[in-house]
């Protein structure tokens, strides 16, 4: 991939995010020689764009992702990207597939920051039960991409009855560290490969809480206590800086898979999604963060983050989380739907997730939840603006904000036309385009996606 | 919060209450009439519909720009049964126990657990309670519960029998659905020897499979006194327990779950059953759901199908407040093309009367006709949009409060930094 001209293009267009500082890096130093030499990108993404059509939407009211408006908009598509975006006055080219879109809405398309798609597929037989490497705590040299299956149902119905464009698919929470997350884009393929996300950087899985203890804890072993969590967490630390160190001086040392994954996260080139519930156990993981000096990007069902948003704020992480989830184990007891919208109008950065395959094909809805449950008590936030929790927002915590998560000219053009307001239960999509091309069509039953497991059985095809 | 109320609780009856202006949806499946009056008198409903006279001396509430509905029934829930799931001592779901078909949720239904309160203020006033499977293929009797903010929480217990078939039942039954069938048929014919002939029951034997009190418990269930809520998915384990009225034609059957009840809705609907539906299934989760679609309940009530939602996955305990969200999906279905979905008044009834008439309660509650208990709720917008909530609910009449602990933490953290002291000093 690194020798593509796409690469090129988007190292370019990286530039800014830390992903795209560590690709820059990455090619700038010479590779060392010997037994500690880490191939740049072994399973390099095989993703291309398919084929569309230079398209214009008219008339419908434009989300853009990043907080804008515009009512009566037009949205001109053109070699998989946003090649235009304005009101009504915006000149319309000759030549190109015109859709109307008076009465309806049209956003970017929806980034799911946290699915476990095609690690946990459907059906979920232990067979395809692929999420979680429970034999160890301390597993950040498996790869989730190394368990997907592509052929999972349910990304088809993520991008029909959700509209979701681009998705983490991230290691399960049985371990501290679960693992490498791996960022794809939302289209049918014969291989992860061909799904996944062109230059998006890895993400490291990481988890506090009651799973690693209670997983460890049943076999007799640590962590099976919340201090337990945090030592075992350190001490890998202390090994990772150590690895870190001598391969930053170039020194020789046998390859090792997990060390390598958190050496790249002291260097800033792979991002920590931390799974953590609790508000007291966030403020641990986040002096962790700082005595070991790593970054946090986001935390992930994170149902307490209102009691801290200030400090979330102020250490510009993230809080990916559901819109009502509560109280099915005890971390999630304090769950309120309030917690989107107050961590939002403290200033911190709010994204709103699914973890679930049913769940991602309503995130809108779920995020509905959460803009009703605010403004009801007083936190009037515009749709235009609740919008960014779906797009802009893990786009950024994602690293691939250059690329995608807003309507901007010269972005990937994934879009989705709703046949109504998106926070409306009564709406769908309508059509979704993932690099320009028309990847769903309610209107036309060819444009289902029917994966290798559906077809020629019962069901294959229907409206789902 | 929870002791005032409880000690408000009894209902001062004799004071009608009248909800006028609003948008009025009655729960029968008719659609929403403008400018709507309700009047509840003695914790029932008296009248419900446009032009009705307010009485003298009710109690008057203007809920113009408001939405009226009765309160939701909820057509599957484990609520009361459970605080938190993960926490096995908060959980009586079920049980490892020696007994299944005996067991009664109604007496460890808990009236002051949160999911309840929290149910309550998302504008659900009963629900169906349903029992999991410990050992064997019966779970036991569930009920029906009002949600109010009382210590009375039955309103039918011992409602239904509940029994696991299809993949569930296979597994309970030792591995099989030849063996889940075999085992369902001879525990009914040893609840039929019961009730025969009961003193000379012999259920310590080796060879019974059913204790004394499981084979009295089934005696109503074979009778046909007692509903039967069978769980099966596929279409071929459907045809199967429609087929088991052959043996037992007494039986009265409720169908849970019914994921594929699309493929075989005509027969459904000839066998007069009943169908409680998760509704947004649209995943081959597993193999019993391989055809899976939204379109499944909207297809089985054009073919005659009565046809209820609940939970039927997980959250069973919690999330009662979902229902809302599953309706409004169905109606979201009539503009995708290809699908079939509900009407605004069709998907209303799923929620409301449809189950109460699925528990035998269509008399009593789940719509705003005349003599129906006192169960509505005030909502600020269509009730059916996520982002719309209850201002105001009554169970029997009793208007109850909308406050849980998830309002009380959000009304703490506010403002998430802490004053001139901690965050424990603000309530």
């Amino acid at each position: 991939m690194t020798k593509s001209g796409k690469w090129l293009l988007i190292a370019a267009l990286l530039a800014g995010t830390a992903g795209a500082q560590a690709a820059k890096k990455d090619k700038e130093t010479p590779a060392s020689q010997g037994s500690s030499t880490e191939p740049e990108n072994p399973y390099p993404s095989t993703y291309k764009a398919y084929p569309g059509r230079p398209t214009v939407i008219r008339g419908a009211t434009i989300f853009d992702g990043e907080g804008g408006r515009i009512d009566n908009g037009v949205v001109f598509l053109s070699e998989g990207k946003v090649v235009a975006i304005g009101g009504p006055d915006t000149p319309i080219p000759a030549d190109v597939a015109l859709f109307d879109g008076t009465g309806k809405y049209l956003t970017p398309g929806v980034i799911d920051i946290h699915s476990h798609l095609g690690v946990y597929a459907s059906p979920g037989v232990d067979a395809l039960s692929d999420g979680n490497e429970m034999t160890s705590p301390v597993t950040p040299h498996v790869w989730a991409e190394h368990s997907i299956w592509p052929q999972d149902p349910g990304f088809g119905r993520a991008l029909a009855n959700g509209g979701v464009t681009t998705l983490q698919i991230l290691p399960g929470s049985g371990n501290l560290f679960g693992g490498r997350s791996v960022t794809v884009k939302n289209v049918p393929a014969r291989t992860q490969q061909g799904m996944k996300f062109p230059g998006a950087p890895y993400g490291l899985k990481m988890a506090c809480g009651e799973n690693p203890k209670r997983v460890y804890g049943a076999k007799g072993r640590e962590p099976s206590t919340r201090m337990g969590n945090m030592a075992v967490d350190r001490q890998t630390w202390i090994k990772a800086r150590e690895y870190q160190k001598k391969r930053a001086a170039g020194k020789d040392q046998t390859r090792d898979l997990g060390m390598e994954t958190l050496a790249d996260v002291l260097e800033g080139k792979i991002l920590v999604h931390n799974h953590c519930y609790r508000a007291d156990e966030m403020a641990n993981v986040i002096d962790m963060s700082k005595e070991f000096g790593y970054r946090i990007t986001a935390f992930h069902h994170a149902v307490e983050s209102y009691k801290i948003a200030d400090l979330l704020r102020e250490n510009n992480i993230c809080s990916a989380m559901w819109g009502d989830w509560y109280g099915f184990k005890m971390e999630a007891y304090d769950g309120i739907k309030e917690n989107v919208p107050l961590v939002h109008r403290a200033g911190a950065c709010a994204i709103v997730h699914s973890d679930d395959e049913n769940g991602i094909q309503r995130l809108n809805q779920e995020a509905a939840k959460a803009l009703g449950a605010g403004r009801r008590m007083g936190i009037d936030i515009p749709d235009e603006v609740a919008w960014t929790w779906l797009a802009i927002n893990p786009a950024r915590a994602m690293g691939i904000a250059e690329q995608t998560g807003s309507l901007k000219v010269g972005k990937m053009a994934d879009v989705v036309l709703w046949n109504g307001n998106p926070f409306s239960t009564y709406t769908r999509p309508e059509k979704v385009w993932i690099d320009g091309a028309l990847m769903y069509d309610s209107a036309n039953p060819k444009l289902r996606p029917v994966t290798d497991f559906e077809l020629g059985q019962i069901g294959a095809g229907d409206v789902k | 919060m929870a002791a005032l109320s409880l000690t408000a609780a009894a209902p001062a009856f004799a004071q009608s209450i009248a909800i006028t202006g609003a948008t009025l949806a009655i729960g029968d499946g008719s659609e929403p009439i403008r400018n709507g009056t309700v009047v509840i008198t003695g914790g029932k409903i008296v009248a419900a519909g446009a032009g009705v006279a307010v009485p003298a001396g009710a109690k008057t509430i203007d809920a113009s720009g408001k939405w009226v509905t009765p309160g939701l029934v909820s057509g599957y829930s484990r609520v009361g049964l459970v605080e938190v799931p993960g926490v096995r001592q908060t959980n009586d779901t079920s049980a490892r126990s020696p007994f299944s078909a005996a067991i009664d949720v109604a007496p460890a239904i808990n009236p002051l657990a949160n999911p309840i309160a929290v149910s309550r203020t998302a504008g659900i006033t009963r629900a169906v309670v349903v029992p999991a499977t410990g050992v064997g293929i019966f779970a036991g009797q569930g009920a029906v519960v009002d949600l109010g903010a009382d210590l009375n929480p039955i309103t039918k217990a011992r409602a239904f029998q509940y029994v696991e078939m299809g993949e569930s039942g296979a597994e309970d039954a030792g591995g099989s659905r030849a063996a889940a069938i075999l085992t369902f048929k001879m525990m009914l014919r040893e609840a039929q020897e019961f009730a025969k002939a009961p003193a000379s029951y012999d259920g310590r034997s080796k060879d019974a499979l059913l204790n004394r009190v499981d084979a009295e418990a089934l005696v109503p269930v074979v009778t046909g006194v007692m509903p039967l809520m069978i769980h099966a998915e596929s279409a071929r384990d459907i045809l199967s327990v429609l087929a088991l009225r052959q043996d037992f034609p007494a039986l009265k059957l409720i169908l849970a779950g019914a994921a594929e009840g699309w493929m075989v809705a005509t027969q459904i609907a000839a066998a007069k059953v009943p169908v409680i539906a998760g509704g947004l299934d649209d995943l081959p989760s597993s193999f019993e759901k391989l055809a899976a679609t939204q379109s499944n309940v909207g297809r089985m009530v054009k073919a005659g199908v009565a046809v209820s939602m609940g939970l039927m996955d997980r959250d069973e305990g919690l999330q009662l407040r979902l229902a809302t969200q599953q309706a409004g999906n169905m109606v979201a279905l009539n503009k995708v093309p290809g699908a079939t979905g509900l009407s605004w008044g069709q998907a209303l009834r799923t929620i409301t009367s449809a189950p109460a008439e699925a528990m035998g309660l269509g008399d009593r509650i789940g719509s705003l006709k005349a003599g129906k208990a006192g169960d509505v709720v005030i909502w600020d917008g269509d009730p059916l949009e996520m982002t719309s909530a209850p201002v105001a609910v009554w169970i029997d009449g009793v208007q109850q409060p909308i406050e849980n602990r998830q309002t009380k933490l959000r009304d703490r953290y506010a403002t998430p930094t802490e004053g001139a002291m901690p965050k424990a000093y603000e309530w």
